[in-house]
């Protein structure tokens, strides 16, 4: 299997987590001070870095068959959570996220925060939420860019992915110095989760032990029908999501949604 | 500590397992069976984990919709 959809599928989800990583980084910035969220954001860069440093070179060195099994199904439980989630959105039954509401609750609360000066940092308020915004974010991406890079036995085609997500975000945040609020992020995910769940189904299945027809060209054929059943889910919910509400109220989703914060 | 080892645990259940524990039972009971038709029946069952995947995602939707789908 050539790098290419490796790199892309990287590159996406990255994009996605670095849109959101962006927001927090210019709430603290543009409200509090650049040195101290400059110094956050490279701090939680570092420590990204080394957890792929450590982890994927260690993971690469597992027998292929057992990493393909876990991985497999780590990555098609995290895709289909993914999934789940753009589905709701697109069907109206959880609100779409909203980079240019997520900003003004960001900025409200570095307004209102105290400045405090603490280990060399001159403000720990934007270096802490600078740091936690970009950690967080990452962690998804590293979990992408380990378990894709460690499969596909091709970590630099991974990381590469992700470092072009991160420049081509953060370029376009200094260029328009707001949230990028017009990318289309639901489409986004959902075109990650069809990939976390395709991927994770092939090679989980590969390493129960499965041979899969065609082998590697079965992605082509998995790829499509994964996306054609989530479209499907969701314009069968979308439809039933209108004709609820033109009924009577919706109840809403349970309150246990949107805990891990995609 | 037992706070912070309660909240690191509790950290990553929501990273991976995300809303719906059932989901994720769902994919590694399919797994098991995948592995036990392949090594056991001598079954190549490529088929079962994409139906399990569909399935479990559906009944997932249908559960968080309140069974409108």
């Amino acid at each position: 299997m050539n790098a290419l959809p490796l790199v892309l599928t990287v590159f996406v989800a990255c994009a996605v987590e670095a849109i959101e990583a962006l927001t927090i980084v210019l709430a603290a910035g543009l409200t509090r001070q650049w040195r101290s969220t400059f110094q956050g954001m490279a701090a939680a860069l570092l420590v990204l870095a080394a957890i792929v440093g450590v982890l994927g070179p260690t993971v690469t060195l597992l027998p292929l068959t057992a990493l393909r099994l876990v991985i497999g199904a780590l990555l098609a439980i995290f895709g289909l959570q993914w999934l789940r989630k753009a589905i709701l959105r697109a069907a109206g039954y959880k609100a779409l996220h909203d980079e240019a509401s997520a900003y003004l609750r960001e900025v409200a609360a570095a307004k209102a925060a105290p400045e405090v000066a603490k280990r060399g940092i001159s403000d720990w308020y934007a270096f802490t939420l600078s740091f936690k915004g970009v950690l967080l974010e990452g962690l998804e991406v590293v979990f992408i860019v380990i378990t894709f890079g460690a499969n596909q036995r091709d970590l630099g085609a991974a990381v590469v992915g992700a470092a072009i997500a991160v420049v081509v975000v953060a370029a376009g945040g200094i260029a328009v110095r707001a949230p990028l609020a017009r990318v289309p992020e639901n489409a986004l995910k959902f075109a990650v989760g069809i990939m976390l769940t395709s991927f994770g189904t092939f090679w989980g299945a590969e390493g129960a032990g499965v041979k899969w027809p065609g082998n590697d060209a079965a992605l082509l054929v998995l790829v499509p029908v994964v996306a054609v059943m989530s479209l499907g889910y969701a314009a069968w919910l979308r439809r039933a999501h209108r004709a609820d509400t033109a009924a009577g109220p919706q109840a809403p989703v349970s309150q246990a949604e949107g805990v891990s914060g995609l | 500590m037992m706070r912070a080892l309660k909240s690191f645990g509790s950290f990553w259940y929501d990273f991976v397992i995300g809303d719906d524990w059932q989901v994720a039972a769902l994919v590694v009971v399919a797994l098991g069976l995948t592995a036990l038709l392949a090594h056991v029946a001598g079954v190549n069952a490529w088929w079962l984990l994409p139906i399990a995947a569909f399935a479990a995602l559906a009944w997932s939707l249908r559960r968080a919709t309140g069974g409108k789908s």
